[in-house]
């Protein structure tokens, strides 16, 4: 694909600047899941799989609603269902849809090997190409979210593109366009912020006092945003994680250790080729030789002479 | 007159300028070093490739990203086998003494080529036993880490914290492992005689008593025994 059409804000493997004159005007866009809403029907799922022709195997029941039970190269996102027993002592189903985030510095982007394969867009999505992906992991290995997925068919990494395709021409997600309760909001970030906090005040004044939004912080923001009835809490849904960031291994895995390391054996290198051109080879001369024969022939009659 | 007679039976052996020569490694050492060193080449240029951006050309050595990736830890395997021969056969000649460390002190004369300055040597000077043990300390660092690296049939064993310390780790022992080589080529080059040791299997007499005296007496005295 084209560079110039996709307005590209980071490339994977890359140290030079994309093309950035073109940038949307209107900031960058968000998708607002109001878990509040949700009523954990799958509708989204399986618009994502109509739109993205995906057809996940068919798993095995567990007991829970979770169906499959986590994310695959073939379910870019997954609804999953947490029993949550309150302080009043009533059950509170918190329904989640889990998939990318499409993070502001996104994990999987910083760790990717491979140049090309994660692009950034300018609008917020991150996107994978997978006809540049080799299938190392290392995505895996930096996305703070647990989301890429590696396909056993064809080693390359899948996940949320949080329909780039049709964002692209001036559609929203599929599973936006599908959500039957208005659960799933789409548009630009600023506007999505502004929602939710409407959505935020309603729900404190039904009694969530801690209801809040989920856009964390750590991982510069995201593009994908929750509204939570217990923002204070994040990890009562489903795992979300409290305190989202790139793990400080991997930023030190991909951050000042690549160009020091790269740094340290140039030099090396360098320090050889200007060893050899200011003190020169370690030669033998001839006359070494010759005392290297008498010495040998010395030690032989010693030897004879001990014997 | 005896020992003339046995010198001249050495003298059998002899390099394009006439000096008598000394075998230093076998053909099955050679092979196996060779070995070693080809896989380490292709493990570093692959390496570097998912290391660094600057670097990804260099997937070109294995056929691509997705070759790059298949093959790079399939060759460390056969590198770290090929490799634990090599230990095998030359552990016991790399064992640090007095005068291993006194020629560590004196750096600067081995540097400015004044070997006559510095002890004398076994088969082995400091440089090449400290290069040994780094090697085994980074090629186990290596293996170990890449193990829990190996996505396609590995990754799943482990938690995802120690997959990340495992990618920081295998990056450290790689550097370690690259400087080490870049060292250990280089006195290759600078040292004259000493690729002949590991190309023929032989170095001149010359060059065994300026570079390692004491092995030099030793591969004497047993052919005049």
């Amino acid at each position: 694909m084209a560079l110039q059409s996709l307005d590209i804000k980071r490339i994977s493997a890359t140290t030079v600047q994309p093309p950035v004159a073109r940038e949307p005007v209107t900031g960058t866009v968000a998708k607002l899941i109001d878990v509040s809403k949700c009523i954990g029907c799958k509708a989204c799922q399986t618009a994502c799989s109509e739109w993205n022709d995906l057809r996940d195997d068919v798993g095995e029941n567990i007991g829970v609603y979770d169906n499959p039970i986590d994310l695959t190269p073939q379910s870019w996102t997954v609804m999953k269902f947490a029993e949550h027993e309150n302080n009043d002592g009533n059950l509170e189903w918190l329904i989640r849809k889990d998939g990318c985030m499409h993070c502001e510095e996104p994990g999987c982007l910083k760790a990717c090997p491979a140049p090309g394969a994660i692009v950034q867009y300018t609008n917020g999505i991150v996107d994978f190409h997978q006809e540049n992906c080799i299938g190392c992991g290392y995505c895996v290995t930096g996305c703070p979210f647990d989301v890429p997925r590696i396909s056993k068919k064809d080693n390359r990494a899948y996940k949320c593109t949080l329909c780039s395709d049709r964002v692209g021409v001036g559609q929203e997600p599929a599973c936006v366009k599908t959500c039957p309760t208005g659960a799933i909001v789409f548009g630009t970030k600023e506007d999505m912020k502004t929602h939710a906090a409407e959505r935020i005040e309603d729900l404190k004044s039904r009694g969530y006092e801690n209801a809040g939004l989920y856009d964390p912080a750590g991982v510069g923001g995201t593009h994908v945003m929750y509204v939570l009835h217990h923002a204070d809490r994040p990890a009562l849904y489903s795992g979300l994680r409290n305190n989202p960031s790139i793990s400080p291994v991997v930023g030190a895995w991909k951050g000042l250790t690549k160009p020091l390391a790269l740094a340290g054996m140039a030099a090396a290198a360098l320090a050889g080729f200007f060893h050899y051109t200011r003190v020169g080879p370690n030669e033998v001369s001839r006359k070494e030789e010759e005392e290297a024969v008498h010495d040998a022939q010395r030690i032989a009659e010693e030897r004879h002479e001990t014997r | 007159m005896k020992h003339d007679e046995s010198l001249k039976h050495d003298e059998i052996l002899k390099d394009k300028d006439g000096h008598p020569l000394i075998q230093r490694y076998k053909p099955n050492e050679r092979t196996n070093h060779w070995i070693t060193a080809i896989t380490f080449v292709l493990l570093a240029v692959s390496g570097l490739a998912l290391f660094h951006p600057a670097m990804s050309w260099m997937a070109v050595f294995l056929g691509g990203g997705q070759w790059t990736r298949i093959l790079h830890p399939f060759i460390g395997l056969v590198m770290f086998a090929s490799f634990l021969i090599l230990v095998i056969r030359f552990w016991h000649h790399n064992f640090l003494d007095a005068s291993d460390r006194q020629w560590l002190r004196q750096m600067p004369d081995v540097l400015a080529n004044r070997e006559e300055k510095l002890p004398r040597i076994g088969k082995y000077n400091a440089g090449q036993k400290l290069l040994f043990w780094a090697l085994i300390v980074s090629m186990l660092g290596l293996l170990l880490t890449g193990f829990v690296m190996w996505r396609a049939y590995f990754s799943h064993l482990f938690p995802i914290g120690l997959i990340r310390v495992a990618s920081l780790l295998h990056a450290f022992f790689a550097f370690v492992i690259i400087m080490s080589i870049i060292v250990h080529v280089y006195a290759g080059i600078w040292i004259k005689g000493s690729m002949g040791a590991m190309v023929r299997g032989t170095v001149t007499w010359g060059w065994a008593r300026k570079h390692h005296p004491r092995w030099f007496e030793d591969e004497v005295r047993k052919r005049n025994r």
